[in-house]
């Protein structure tokens, strides 16, 4: 357990700065690409075994793929971007490390004692998930539930009606 | 070794702000979009693993983090087709140029 956990922080650490520093944009959504399988295997870590497989089906499986097919259709393959300002750049890493070194001084003073070992926790299985989303009753997800279908119905025919050609 | 929460938040935290420097540096729409998916992501990880171990009793944090995904998967969708609408009219996809409505 503690020799995956190693594999799996150092591979978010690393894919992550890659995805945001790689020049050939098509690269930096390969790195995205495993920067999400990681998580993918966070989440099974945590005994989400459902929430694992919808982060690999829908991220890794339809958001990449939309990724890579506007870049091929929208830049030229292999292009290198153009070279950062300094000055860009400067403003970025500022903003980065400030946020970093706060959250991370409150974290480590704060959070350091909290939660030592995991917890023993029930299965959560599909048949209870799949309750709990269409319940009305106290930890019933139903409202949200419709909302974000409606919301998906929504998008999608903006999308279709954005994107299509005049 | 123990681990503990702690060890599961960091590499969120060193994700969360990759993307805010990419977010700020990248000149190109869809590397802003990618960076915006690597915060999106470090928030779900913090979600799982604080229901996880705070809470290992209920699960709102799980379905939070499905309803989260859903949402990133149409807000992507629609930025995409915002951005190859873009590409269209002004056949790049810089931000710094998209600075006019019509094009």
């Amino acid at each position: 357990m503690e020799i995956l956990y190693c594999i799996v922080a150092l591979a978010i650490i690393l894919f992550s700065v890659l995805t945001v520093t790689s020049r050939k944009i098509l690269r930096s959504a390969t790195y995205l690409l495993f920067t999400l399988f990681a998580t993918a295997i966070i989440y099974f870590m945590m005994d989400y075994e459902f929430l694992g497989a919808v982060q690999i089906a829908v991220y890794a499986g339809g958001i990449v793929v939309l990724f890579v097919f506007s870049i091929l259709l929208t830049t030229h393959p292999g292009a290198p971007a153009e070279a950062l300002t300094s000055r860009r750049r400067g403003w970025g890493l500022i903003a980065a490390i400030a946020t970093a070194a706060v959250t991370g001084w409150g974290l480590c003073s704060r959070c350091a004692q909290l939660c030592q070992a995991k917890p023993e926790m029930e299965q959560v299985t599909m048949d209870k998930i799949g309750t709990h989303m269409l319940s009305t009753a106290t930890e019933g997800y139903l409202l949200p539930f419709e909302a974000i279908s409606v919301l998906l119905l929504a998008c999608i025919i903006g999308a279709v009606t954005v994107a299509r050609k005049r | 070794m123990d681990i503990t929460l702690l060890y599961y938040l960091v590499p969120g935290l060193v994700m969360f702000c990759c993307g805010i420097y990419g977010f700020l540096t990248r000149k190109n729409m869809i590397a802003m979009l990618i960076s915006l998916e690597l915060m999106l992501n470090a928030v779900d990880i913090n979600f799982t693993v604080i229901n996880r171990y705070i809470y290992p009793n209920s699960m709102e944090g799980m379905i939070f983090t499905l309803f989260a995904i859903a949402l990133a998967a149409a807000e992507t969708a629609l930025a995409i087709a915002i951005i190859i609408n873009l590409y269209r009219v002004k056949h790049n996809v810089d931000a710094t140029e998209a600075n006019q409505l019509k094009g």
